[in-house]
């Protein structure tokens, strides 16, 4: 019933309005017209004007408003890099924007129809144009330049060292598999996967899997100052491993490998610091949609000192251990001693 | 009942004159055949803008209901259980539900407002009347464009209506998440609905525009050579040339898609596990769908954006009393838009793992399409200089079109560059992009052009003090929800998320998020608004008593008030000079029409 109400009377409201605007047209009309039209053009040029100012004063006060609601600055040293491009390409196109705008409601101001002036037959001007090609040419050239030099450099090889983690989305949560002492993640096939004692498939005949670790909440622990480089993977859809704060981002496709690599700048101790947030929290983010809890598929990353990383190691068992129990393949005997009983896994939604 | 091909020669006398046609003589034909079934173009195109109307109205309903989830997250809107009874339990949108309202609204938007309501409407109204023509090139052909187009309708529409719901993978529905029934609620009939309807719509798209193709190459008046014909038609033209050649390339990526789905082939699925189970697929690729998406995706949006760009440019030089700047540098613009729309698709795959020396000529190709992007913009802004500007309804709409082109565009320079697009990929920075660009400006110009010809589709006016109220709140409103989405999306807030406050990193955001929904809730007010200016004043709106209402060279404007089927009586006119000969004709006119001929020792442009 309200809703009916509601719909009549907005529909009152625009045959109101209809009403008025087609009255004064035909009173218009009767009247001089072009003396009403002149004065409606004249309206109308002032409120261009009015909108360009209040425009403006829109943008400084959004600024304002979104001050201290923005990114930290990188938390990656290749992301570095990123912000500084950003604030070049802010500052161009932020230049061509306000001259085009302001050039654009003041042309309409200016040359709004008076009864004096006359149109200038001004059909074309060869070096105007070519002016304007060659300018635009010459500052989208320096940005490529700019931009390949960052691209090329962030899709690089990751270098030698580096620690390797596989991220591997799946509907809807992270998984994160380390590789253990060996530094070798072991082979995985997704005909293996069972969601009860093999959530990523791995194959138990391949040895290098019997140290790996995987971590079911999401939680990626990096070091700092150490580059890192992620191998990822989905299970079943596309996902989107989305790292705000290390201005990185990377497909998780089901049957290809993609990576990433970076390297962390800042604990996630000194980022409290820094953002003066005691709740401050590295997320990671699902980026790319995935079905109905796309929303929620939030992982975390943590970032601390080799130190606090290799206590928080030590503490971790592998995921053979955890899912096998004493009597499993030899194979497996060698590896850890510590074993628990323990076959469940936590298996999330 | 007669019949209903019309050649010359008949239509002659099948029109009698005056301002009104009523289509009597030996010519009567009956309702169904004369406004339904009809092969006259401007009958044609009518149907394609009424039905975009109702597509949009829809669209843009759906979006304030999504808007309402966003925006207050924790509250309920019983007014939505109203509408969209289960989907919304207690007045709160489900997941499911909230993503399939987003897929539609994209889907409907995009194709069926943005480029069979946009080019069906204009390239068929216009492109007959414009270059002097009594038709298109097929009459039948161009019926079944849009019979096509109402069939695509029917199965999107039915689509809302099953029991798992529409399809809600995106607009841009990659699969697997689209290919596998167990993915996802909507990936079911849902989908294979949505599948069969954009079939159909690739159908009427290249029904129509090897129509508009053909009838532009073919079907013009004496006189009327290439280089004289209005910006609206080389737009119009390069919108079909663009939709020829990449429509049927999404519609191969489709019909892998409906065999992956149904056929168990694994074009696009490997080594996926889902439902519990391993599904047998292997050595298929996700990431070819995107490339036969997007080579139809990105020239897409100039197909949304080209017509727009036409009208504005015909709109802001009659307004503004001058010629269009540089009609030359604008026709080479066009062409080079439309070449280098095709080599830029993989630029929304930046980040999908792809050979970083690919990216680079992506990036080039990518940035190489601001240039001609910026001449078109430099050009408008001096038509306008030392002109004589009539502040219509419309050319605040070509206006508002090159303000919110200019804002668009520029974001596309963060995002063409692929070193910035990894952080602002899939946030709300896209999203406001692509707003700005293809939906308010593409809107925008299509206005301007509803606004410009109305008095030719209807023999009406639309009322001003509406128009000037619906400009002035969609404009403002415009910026208001889109710039500060850009922020968001620089703070990496993803788009897609049916609720954000389990994040820590964008909970902050809320608050503007309900900003913006309350805006977006008034801009579709205002929109109702025009529709119901439309519809009123197809029938009480002030009528039109002059032939050429706003003083315009171009041809359109010779033909009678409300032309009949076959547009002129009598011969077609002659043309003998460019369409923006906005000049002292020596009678007291500040322009000349196409078909006065030159005056001894006038040189033509
Ligand atoms: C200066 C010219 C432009 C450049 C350089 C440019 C660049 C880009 C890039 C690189 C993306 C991908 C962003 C991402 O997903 O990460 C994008 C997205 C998009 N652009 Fe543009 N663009 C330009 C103009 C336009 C125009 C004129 C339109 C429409 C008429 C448009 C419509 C879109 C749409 C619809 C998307 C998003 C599609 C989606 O992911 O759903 N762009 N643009
Ligand atoms: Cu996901
Ligand atoms: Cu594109």
């Amino acid at each position: 019933m309200s809703g009916f109400i509601t719909i009549v009377l907005i529909l009152l409201v625009f045959i109101i309005i209809y009403q008025i605007g087609k009255a004064g047209e035909y009173a218009a009309v009767l009247r001089e017209e072009a003396k009403s039209k002149a004065a409606t053009n004249r309206t109308i040029a002032w409120l261009l004007v009015a909108f360009f100012i209040l425009g403006m004063y829109g943008i400084w006060k959004c600024n304002q408003l979104f001050e201290g609601k923005m990114l930290p600055p990188s938390a990656s040293e290749q992301g570095v890099n990123y912000d500084s491009m950003f604030t070049v390409t802010l500052i161009v196109t932020g230049i061509v924007f306000f001259a085009t705008q302001a050039v654009l409601f003041w042309f309409a101001f200016r040359y709004q129809s008076t009864e004096k002036r006359t149109a200038f037959y001004y059909p074309h001007n060869n070096k105007l144009e070519i002016i304007w090609t060659t300018v635009p040419a010459i500052a989208m050239a320096a940005l490529v330049a700019i931009g390949l030099r960052n691209w090329l450099n962030v899709t690089s090889d990751a270098p030698k060292d580096a620690n390797i983690v596989e991220v591997v989305g799946k509907q809807f949560n992270w998984l994160i598999r380390y590789p253990g002492k060996d530094g070798v993640l072991g082979k995985r096939d997704f005909r293996k996967i069972n969601d009860a004692t093999n959530i990523l498939g791995l194959d138990w005949n391949d040895k290098d899997n019997m140290d790996d670790i995987i971590a079911q909440n999401g939680e990626l622990h990096l070091v700092v100052n150490k580059p890192v480089k992620l191998i990822i993977g989905s299970r079943d859809v596309i996902h989107d491993v989305g790292l705000p704060h290390f201005r990185m981002k990377m497909d998780a496709v089901p049957g290809i490998v993609t990576t990433m690599w970076f390297t962390p700048r800042f604990t996630t101790t000194q980022m409290k610091e820094m953002t003066h947030n005691p709740d401050f929290v590295y997320e990671i983010s699902c980026d790319q949609m995935c079905g109905k809890g796309h929303y929620s598929m939030r992982g975390t990353v943590i970032v601390e000192t080799q130190a606090e990383y290799d206590a928080w190691m030590a503490k971790q068992q592998s995921y053979y251990a955890m899912n096998n129990a004493p009597a499993a393949p030899a194979a497996g005997a060698e590896q850890q001693e510590q074993k628990t009983d323990s076959v469940k896994a936590v298996t999330m939604k | 009942m007669s019949t209903v091909i019309i050649d010359g020669p008949n239509v002659t006398q099948g029109i009698q004159t005056g301002t009104e046609h009523h289509g009597h003589e030996h010519h009567e034909q009956h309702f169904i055949w004369k406004y339904i079934f009809s092969q006259d173009h401007k009958v044609i195109g009518r149907q394609f803008l009424v039905t975009g109307i109702i597509w949009a109205i829809i669209g843009a309903l759906f979006s304030v209901f999504f808007r309402l989830q966003l925006g207050f997250p924790d509250q309920t809107f019983p007014i939505m259980e109203k509408f969209l009874g289960d989907w919304a339990k207690g007045g709160k949108l489900s997941p499911e539900f909230y993503y399939g309202l987003v897929t539609m609204h994209g889907t409907i938007l995009v194709f069926f407002v943005l480029t069979a309501g946009l080019s069906g409407t204009f390239a068929n109204i216009l492109i007959p009347l414009q270059v002097g023509a009594r038709d298109m090139a097929s009459p039948f052909m161009n019926m079944l464009s849009y019979w096509f187009f109402f069939a695509a309708s029917i199965f999107m529409f039915v689509s809302l209506f099953v029991q798992t719901g529409p399809a809600s993978g995106g607009w841009t529905t990659y699969p697997p998440l689209s290919a596998l029934k167990e993915a996802s609620l909507g990936s079911g009939v849902g989908m294979d609905l949505w599948l069969i309807s954009m079939s159909l719509f690739v159908v009427s798209s290249l029904l129509g525009g090897l129509n508009y193709v053909s009838t532009v190459l073919n079907m013009r008046t004496k006189g009327m050579t290439m280089t004289r014909m209005p910006l609206t038609i080389w737009a119009l033209f390069f919108t079909a040339v663009l939709g020829i050649l990449s429509f049927p390339v999404l519609f191969s990526g489709f019909v892998l898609l409906i065999f992956d789905r149904n056929f168990g082939t694994s074009f696009y699925l490997s080594e996926i596990f889902i439902g519990g189970k391993a599904l047998p697929h292997i050595g298929g690729s996700a990431i070819l769908y995107q490339h036969l998406f997007w080579f139809l995706g990105h020239p897409e949006v100039y197909i949304i954006m080209l017509p727009g760009m036409g009208m504005a440019s015909e709109v802001l030089s009659n307004h503004s009393r001058k010629p269009i700047f540089g009609y030359f540098a604008m026709i080479i613009s066009l062409v080079g838009i439309t070449v280098l729309a095709f080599l830029v698709w993989a630029h929304h795959m930046f980040v999908t793992g792809m050979s970083p020396f690919l990216g680079s000529i992506f990036v080039l190709l990518t940035l190489l399409i601001a240039v001609p992007s910026a001449v078109k913009v430099f050009n408008w802004l001096t038509t306008m200089w030392r002109g004589n500007i009539r502040f219509t309804v419309a050319m605040l709409f070509a206006i508002g079109f090159v303000s919110m082109f200019i804002s668009g565009g520029l974001t596309g320079i963060f995002l063409g560059n692929s070193a910035l697009d990894i952080h602002l990929h899939d946030t709300y920075f896209v999203v406001a992009h692509f707003h700005i660009v293809m939906g308010v400006s593409a809107f925008m110009g299509m206005f301007a052009g509803i606004y410009h010809w109305f008095p030719k589709m209807f023999g009406r006016f639309m009322n001003n003090t509406l128009g000037y109220i619906h400009f002035f709140i969609t404009f403002a409103g415009a910026y208001l929800i889109f710039w500060p989405m850009h922020y968001e999306g620089i703070a990496g807030m993803p788009r897609r998320y049916y609720d954000y406050s389990a994040w820590e990193s964008y909970k902050q955001f809320i608050s503007m998020n309900g900003f913006i929904s309350i805006v977006a809730i008034i801009v579709f007010f205002a929109q109702l608004l025009f529709v119901y200016n439309f519809f009123v004043s197809i029938w009480r709106g002030r009528k039109v008593t002059v032939q050429n209402p706003w003083g315009s060279p171009t041809l359109e404007w010779t033909t009678p008030i409300k032309p009949g089927h076959g547009n002129w009586e009598g011969e077609i006119p002659e043309v003998y000079r460019w369409p923006y000969d906005y000049k002292d004709d020596g009678n007291g006119n500040d322009f000349i029409p196409q078909t006065t001929p030159l005056r001894p020792g006038e040189e033509s442009h």
